[in-house]
């Protein structure tokens, strides 16, 4: 009889934990379709929670970092901010959810964030494969070159023989090695680990130029001991357009961020901003007053409140005050616009008309 | 400096014994000016070496002053709230500072009862908070708490000192400390405002970190010990299957099981907040280390302990309990002291599933615009802060060992 006790013991052992097993299935089952979101389920979400969660990047000097009283910045903040004040015309209802590069996709896939502002790459595998949707882009960014400007530099072409540094385990090296190779220059690369001892070495003069993304570039100057001798070249070696991503299949919380997105464009293409906004509301134009939701409902069409961009534009700016705010001449970044202008000013900021 | 002044110590059981090497006798009655030429500057070959560390230490000293002096410390006092507790609302800071009082009466309290230990230990914190308070940077208000809580340390000295009645109630009260103070950190069941883990940062999350681990992986790691050595043959398996696969993993990989599987399998509302699946994996990691470790204590235990409570008529449970448990942790008291110093150190690797710990707020204030590139100061700061705390744990580890192991002789 005692012989068979522990075979009995472990036998319920076993069903237990298998007990255990198949409730977590169940739950998993519940909730059903991880990877793909319902149309107007993320809108009704974050409306019921009266927050946004916003995946952002904690340790990007510019575009979303925490200031010394622990607050939120930058530019990736400051749209995840016109976000929640369009949506939910707040600007401060964000739970912002610093994400690592390896986790930001599978935070959005799981819905743990509504729209994903880190710094983003809108490439076709992440569209696709990844099961992500992108909104407009709201930074062009792409890989720049760093010289001292006493070589009088200012184009790759005249780049020969120099000696350049890159990061290793990058693609920018890859990136570099086609640009050069299509223009014919020759050129000799230095790799190095990581980024300061890569900035630590121009310095010191061991290469004479140096690449990563011109954002990246831009917030080296403050490491740099005298960033006036430095220039960033205008041009650039790949294309890294930077979009807020939100998870495929809800539609209309894709438009909801494409339009806010849009509307803070098509706020500076006006002149309106967020100090004169107000001005603007018995403005006589039928563009501007159907983009302040003046006469037309269009923000009813999105499931919005009809002032969702006066919310965006009054509570954070517009794109252009944002850039500023962050990228600016004002900021010691002083990064020029340049395909991050508007469409009118030879860039690429262009907005969708608001009719 | 020669080796003679160097005193062979070797150390049995409880009492340290010196044995003096015929070489280096030291007698009581010599000056000091006798004492320093026998051992410094006996013959030529020890003066060129005494000469030689001297210039040495002169110059590293200085080196260390002139750094310490030349660098801007901006960077650290400006952001010691972010480093210290991170994110945490400062209309709610009180919390924070009701768990170091707590925690400076309870350290003097045990100090005066049981001397020992809780002396380094309130030493210890009464100096850290009398450096952070006399800095010309605290604000006035941090200082004066900083100053409650040295009070609080004394007073609770003095009682402990005086009235030894209390020693019951004062481990109670320690019992009571991890689940009272995160309750009240976190916020419970609608009588206080929760504090979401979101804003946890900087020391305070490591430390919960640490603590809720070391707390929960203990009863776990000593069950698991118990059920490899099982003669259940599932219960057996299943704890050789759990610490072996789980000591065959890298602890950033179940930290990413932890922070990506879980939400994938249990949809991402649960609602089970980052902090606690980190405080989950890490729990889970360290429980199959501890196992081992304390399996070796079990493995240890002579048989003739397991024959003898038998021979008592004490039935399986009373004799794992009361008789192999209490000799095998005891035995393992270094190894477990130097598994919790490593979960400490350990955490600092929540930085890459995106919370800021102490080490991951030092990373984000160097990337704030207004600080580029001042990491230098920053992980100075933090190192010193860990080390000072770690040390404190081997320390107690090696006084606990020492007055635990009087019972044997």
């Amino acid at each position: 009889m005692f012989k068979y006790t522990k075979y009995l013991v472990s036998a319920a052992a076993l069903l237990t934990l298998t007990a255990c097993a198949t409730r977590d299935d169940d739950a998993a089952g519940a909730d059903g379709d991880n990877g793909t979101a319902d149309s107007g389920e993320t809108l009704a979400s974050v409306i019921d929670r009266g927050e946004l969660n916003a995946g952002v990047n904690d340790q990007l000097p510019g575009f979303g970092y925490v200031d010394s009283d622990g607050n939120y910045a930058g530019f990736d903040i400051d749209f995840a901010r016109a976000i929640a004040a369009g949506v939910l015309g707040d600007a401060e209802a964000v739970n912002f959810r610093p994400l690592s590069a390896q986790e930001r996709f599978t935070a959005v896939q799981t819905g743990e964030v509504d729209v994903l502002l880190r710094n983003t790459t809108w490439t076709a595998s992440r569209d696709t494969e990844v099961g992500l949707d992108f909104a407009p882009v709201t930074f062009y960014d792409g890989q720049g070159m760093m010289v001292l400007e006493d070589l009088g530099i200012t184009t790759l072409e005249e780049m020969g023989g120099l000696t350049i540094g890159v990061e290793t385990g990058t693609t920018t090296e890859l990136n570099l090695a086609d640009q050069m190779e299509a223009l014919g220059v020759e050129y000799e690369t230095q790799t190095y680990d990581d980024r300061d001892a890569l900035i630590a070495a121009y310095e010191a003069g061991s290469v004479d130029a140096w690449t990563t993304d011109r954002s990246g570039l831009v917030s080296a100057f403050a490491v740099l001991d005298n960033p006036d001798d430095h220039i960033i070249l205008e041009e650039t070696l790949s294309k890294e357009p930077l979009a807020p991503a939100v998870l495929h299949g809800d539609d209309q919380w894709n438009d909801v961020v494409t339009w806010i997105v849009f509307a803070l464009i098509q706020a500076e293409e006006f002149g309106i901003t967020q100090d004169n906004v107000d001005d603007f509301m018995d403005s006589e134009d039928p563009d501007i007053r159907r983009l302040l939701g003046v006469d037309e409902d269009l923000g009813g069409f999105l499931g919005l409140e009809s002032d969702f961009a006066y919310q965006a534009i009054s509570q954070v700016g517009n794109y252009g005050e944002i850039y500023d705010r962050h990228l600016g001449p004002d900021t010691q970044f002083d990064l020029p616009r340049g395909m991050n202008s508007l469409y009118e000013d030879g860039g690429l900021q262009y907005s969708m008309p608001f009719r | 400096m020669s080796n003679d002044n160097l005193q062979h110590t070797v150390a049995t059981n409880d009492r340290l014994e010196v044995t003096d090497s015929p070489r280096l006798k030291v007698e009581k009655n010599k000056t000091i000016g006798e004492t320093l030429k026998k051992n410094l500057f006996d013959g030529w070959k020890n003066t060129f070496l005494t000469i030689v560390t001297a210039l040495f230490s002169i110059f590293v000293i200085y080196q260390v002053i002139n750094f310490v002096l030349s660098n801007s410390w901006d960077v650290v006092y400006v952001h010691l709230r972010l480093l210290m507790i991170g994110q945490y609302p400062l209309e709610e800071i009180w919390r924070i500072w009701f768990a170091l009082y707590y925690a400076s009466f309870m350290i003097g309290a045990t100090w005066g009862l049981w001397e020992g230990a809780g002396k380094a230990v309130g030493l210890t914190f009464g100096s850290v908070f009398l450096a952070f308070a006399v800095i010309p940077w605290t604000t006035l208000n941090t200082s004066l708490n900083l100053a409650a809580c040295i009070v609080l340390i004394t007073a609770g000295y003095l009682i402990g000192h005086k009235v030894k009645k209390i020693k019951l109630a004062v481990l109670i009260l320690w019992a009571l400390y991890i689940p009272l103070t995160l309750g009240l950190i976190m916020g419970f069941g609608g009588l206080i405002d929760p504090v979401l883990s979101r804003n946890w940062g900087g020391w305070l999350l490591t430390v919960i970190l640490a603590s809720v681990s070391i707390v929960g992986c203990f009863p776990l790691g000593i069950l698991l010990a118990l059920g490899r050595r099982s003669s259940l043959p599932v219960v057996k398996y299943f704890c050789i299957g759990y610490i072996e696969l789980v000591r065959g993993m890298p602890l950033i990989m179940v930290l990413f099981i932890g922070q990506l599987l879980i939400p994938l399998f249990l949809g991402g509302s649960t609602g089970i907040d980052n902090v606690t699946r980190a405080m989950i994996a890490y729990t889970f990691f360290a429980a199959a280390y501890l196992a081992e470790d304390v399996r070796g204590g079990l493995q240890s235990i002579p048989t003739g302990q397991f024959e003898a409570a038998q021979a008592l008529g004490l039935n399986k449970i009373k004799t794992t309990f009361f008789i192999i448990l209490p000799q095998a942790l005891k035995a393992v008291i270094p190894a477990m002291v130097g598994l919790f110093i490593t979960i400490l150190k350990d955490t600092s690797l929540v930085a890459i599933i995106g919370l800021a710990d102490f080490l991951g707020t030092a990373r984000r204030i160097s990337n704030n615009p207004d600080y580029l590139g001042r990491y230098l100061e920053l992980y100075i700061f933090v190192a010193a802060f860990y080390f000072i705390f770690c040390y404190l744990m081997a320390y107690v580890s090696r006084y606990l060992e020492r007055s635990l192991a009087r019972g044997n002789s």
